[in-house]
């Protein structure tokens, strides 16, 4: 059903032969097969399915340093060939900049390694309903649970990414991924949590009753929740959330925010940013990792980088065009992180919520509220208070402000690091934050 | 007009006697057909960055019996593909049969020109356009830091062919110009943004030198925000400007008001309709029929008209916004509100544009009577937890107020509220409703749709404010 790589290959020279033909002197292209099914349940019984087949290819073409892109997905030639001239109009008449070219051919991935990111197994959609209908079972055990709804994805990929410098390189990759959402309702009032669980391959899935469970679980736990009064209180940032921390991060740390100046760790390579306990690493190469790669969106070989050792930022993330302008070589990092994750810490969750009397744990937060230039962070957040090291009460309609800057020098982390998704945190602390409440 | 079946093997009556076949045992489906042309210009730290163009063209298929859908979609507009996705649909739904016979509407109103806007202007004078911002600008002095300025445009045909053979047709233009600048001064550095768009040609908005006022009120809200002081943190007064505040409506009651989570009764809201939810001054209306805005649509993506949606009238709850599936399953009529972002997407009940109507009274009024609270302006994004009613905004200007007079300009804070006790917090309504400039999208279960906000000023007596200084 996935359409082999030569297939891709046909489209992706042709592409790059035409533009030549038409006046490119460089050209970079990524053709890209997807087919996804998906199952939706709710209430136990069958509410949505779904098949997509989709094809894409992105283009850029350049005449020396000028360049223009069309993305479409009708792969027909003689659309491509409608597309590829007026891509190659565009390029004409956009100005130069001196900094626009294809990745240096010496950095380009020489070889593409089996990191086992593609599981053939086909999960038919009868198996799915099965799965599901387990799911929800378990998940609507309590008669507090009053809606549940969940979800089974599966999707295979084929892609075949060339340049006209003899880069071509390409493979499948897989996901299954399973949701549930349940709602609990106690005197009128209603409370919503969810599980979630991604994996290239099937086997490795979290088993149905255990989605179900966690879910039904958190939605109950959240009933009832109080309003707190404002203050200042160390926050505690579960599993599900800490890792928005490294998001924050990775933004902050694109050569793009750096080369434009729009970073609140501008100017702070080789600085202490974090306790010097905190290492970060990216690493593309993990086996069956859901942000594993070969090379990255330009054909960049991309290795394991520590962005942060001993609480001192080592490396930003660096492509071709803004790595030119800040005159580093690409790191393999367009398109941002792979698998990065902050390495363990030292104390046990337990030991953390023991720390300190008391302490806010957040399980949830709401808003967009981080500025990457200022580095100013205020978001709503919903979970628990923590007393003498236990969860005692639901907490909700509250925000919690800070600054990254001053947040990152005081985080403590536990040490219970999972690898679950592509960017992955222990549970850990910041001390001394604003919460606003009553 | 796109002619989807041209360059195909399969014409109009072919594809239609496949959908009616399919759908004969279903309550409801259709397939949809689109085009999709789009551009993104975007000049960024003096350069133009990057010059893009797309063209998507694909069909979903959908067929609905009782509460489950079944959909398939593909970029490929064939014979074979289209019997793939048929045998998949009837699969999905083997043991089911219904009908549901509730024509479409017809009309014979238009809410925007088919014009497709990529075209109507050059691209070399939407380059020069974004140099101008740049150079205009960077001439207000060496505090200007970063300039990027974007075009936006894109032309949509859809077509939906139903199983009685009725086909529905629409042409949808659409641009946003937006402009951003950090400003940096003393080691702090600021962001201003704004933008304008709608329905209509580029030029429409930025002719006569208009594009300088876009320019101009970026320049201005960066500017502020370098005065800014810590925000205060906790529960006060909040008085909201008019227009594009409006995303508070959006966020706390919007949402919950929209047919599939009241017919799930995952809605805070599910258990309220004919009941006081708001203060008696309080009005808020759905709108898909404005001339040229952002949310407008002549039909919706199921091919119903839309129409002017009465929310809540002066407080009391009156309906919620439908699609074709859960305004069948709760008894009622589709609002013209089924929405989906593409081909490649299912139809669910969305906003188009949300409004609040104009009370009586000034916005001074509302301020001095204020002793201690906010006066937000400009807000950034939203966004709401629909079952527990928590929602969240994030201001991008906004003021302290201090015994009823405007004081010095706070930095950027979420603020949080409960979306159905809100609206029972506002004590005054504004006689000043604005339109926003026409730049929102709203997010839902992963699908973008553009929307419009309209409001007047309103005094809300309590939300938290989530600021740094206590």
């Amino acid at each position: 059903m996935i359409r082999d790589q030569e297939f891709l290959k046909d489209i992706a020279s042709y592409c790059i032969e035409n533009s030549k033909k038409l006046g490119a002197t460089d050209v970079g292209v990524k053709v890209i097969h997807s087919v996804s099914e998906n199952v939706s349940f709710r209430n136990k019984k069958l509410d949505e399915s779904n098949r997509a087949d989709s094809f894409a290819v992105n283009l850029t073409t350049y005449i020396e340093k000028k360049k223009s892109s069309i993305n479409s997905s009708d792969l027909s030639k003689s659309n491509l060939e409608k597309l590829i001239e007026r891509c190659i109009d565009a390029t004409k008449i956009t100005p130069s900049d001196e900094n626009n070219s294809l990745p240096d051919k010496d950095l380009m991935s020489k070889e593409i390694r089996d990191l086992n990111l593609y599981d053939e197994t086909h999960y038919p959609n009868d198996k799915k309903i099965e799965f599901l209908k387990k799911v929800e079972e378990t998940a609507s055990k309590d008669e507090k649970i009053v809606n549940t709804e969940a979800g089974f994805t599966e999707n295979k990929t084929n892609f075949i990414l060339a340049n006209s410098n003899g880069f071509l390189g390409g493979y499948k990759t897989s996901n299954f991924s399973s949701s549930c959402v349940a709602v609990s309702r106690i005197n009128g009032a209603m409370e919503r949590d969810y599980e979630f669980g991604s994996t290239r391959f099937l086997q490795d899935m979290m088993k149905p009753d255990e989605i179900g469970n966690i879910a039904a679980d958190k939605a109950i736990k959240k009933l009832g929740p109080k309003k707190i009064k404002s203050e200042k209180i160390g926050v505690i940032f579960d599993k599900r959330i800490s890792k928005g921390i490294l998001s924050t991060l990775a933004s902050a740390i694109s050569a793009s925010a750096i080369a434009r100046g729009t970073s609140f760790l501008k100017d702070q390579i080789n600085s202490e940013v974090f306790p010097n306990s905190i290492n970060i690493i990216d690493d593309p190469k993990i086996e069956k990792g859901l942000g594993s790669q070969n090379f990255d969106s330009e054909g960049v070989e991309t290795n394991s980088l520590k962005l942060v050792e001993n609480g001192i930022l080592k490396n930003y993330l660096i492509d071709t065009y803004y790595g030119k302008k800040l005159n580093l070589k690409s790191n393999g990092r367009s398109g941002g992180t792979t698998n990065l994750y902050f390495e363990n810490g030292t104390l046990s969750f337990k030991d953390l919520l023991n720390s300190e009397k008391k302490f806010l744990y957040i399980t949830e937060t709401i808003g967009h509220g981080g500025n990457i230039i200022t580095g100013d962070y205020s978001v709503g957040a919903s979970g628990f208070m923590v007393e003498d090291g236990e969860l005692t009460y639901p907490v909700s309609e509250i925000t919690i402000a800070g600054n990254f800057k001053e947040m990152f020098k005081n985080i403590t982390l536990a040490n219970d690091l999972e690898m679950k998704y592509s960017t992955n945190a222990p549970t850990l602390l910041i001390n001394q934050m604003t919460v606003a409440g009553k | 007009m796109s002619n989807f079946f041209e360059e195909t093997d399969i014409d109009t009556s072919q594809a239609e006697a496949i959908v009616t076949e399919t759908l004969k045992n279903c309550d409801d489906g259709e397939l949809y057909l689109e085009n999709h042309k789009s551009e993104s210009i975007v000049l960024d730290d003096n350069k133009i960055k990057s010059s893009t163009y797309n063209s998507d063209q694909g069909y979903g298929f959908r067929a609905v019996t009782g509460e489950v859908v079944a959909y398939s979609h593909s970029n490929d507009i064939s014979k074979e593909s289209l019997r793939k996705s048929s045998d998949n649909l009837k699969d999905t739904l083997k043991s089911k049969k219904g009908t549901y016979n509730h024509e479409i509407p017809k009309t014979n109103s238009k809410y925007y020109e088919n014009i497709n806007p990529i075209e109507s202007k050059t691209f070399d004078s939407k380059i020069d356009l974004l140099n101008s911002v740049n150079n205009y600008l960077r001439s207000k002095g060496s505090i200007v830091n970063q300039v990027t300025a974007n075009f936006l445009g894109e032309h949509k045909s859809i077509e939906i062919i139903r199983s009685d053979n009725q086909v529905l047709k629409d042409d949808r233009p659409l641009v946003r110009f937006n402009v951003s600048v950090v400003l940096e001064k003393d080691g702090k550095k600021e962001t201003g943004v704004y933008g304008v768009g709608g329905r209509q040609s580029y030029d429409d908005y930025l002719k006569d030198g208009s594009w300088k006022d876009v320019c101009d009120e970026a320049f201005r809200i960066a500017n502020v925000n370098l005065e800014s002081k810590p925000a205060p943190a906790g529960e006060m007064k909040v008085v909201l400007g008019p227009g594009w505040p409006a995303i508070l409506i959006h966020e706390a009651i919007g949402h919950g008001l929209e047919g599939d989570f009241n017919r799930k009764k995952t809605s805070a809201f599910h258990n309220l309709m004919g009941q006081q939810v708001a203060s008696e001054g309080v009005t808020i209306v759905d709108d898909g029929t404005l001339h040229q805005r952002r949310g407008s649509l002549t039909i919706d993506d199921e091919g119903t008209p839309t129409e002017n949606t009465v929310l809540i009238e002066n407080g009391i709850l009156k309906n919620y916004m439908q699609d074709r599936l859960n305004a069948r399953l709760m008894g009622t009529k589709s609002t013209g509100s089924g929405r989906r972002e593409s081909y490649k997407h299912v139809v669910l009940p969305r906003m188009r544009n949300t409004m609040m109507l104009s009370g009586k009274y000034s916005q001074d009024e509302m301020i001095s009577s204020v002793d201690k609270g906010i006066f937000a302006v400009s807000f950034g994004g939203g966004q709401v937890d629909i079952t527990s009613g928590k929602f969240v905004f994030n201001c991008t200007e906004a003021y302290e107020i201090n015994n009823g007079k405007i004081a010095s300009p706070i930095k950027g804070a979420t603020l949080i509220g409960d979306g159905p006790s809100i609206l029972k917090e506002v004590s005054l309504v504004g006689n000043d409703m604005k339109l926003d400039p026409g730049i929102g999208t709203c997010g839902k279960a992963g699908q973008g749709v553009p929307v419009g906000v309209a409001q007047p000023s309103i005094l809300i007596n309590k939300m938290t404010v989530g600021g740094t200084k206590l």
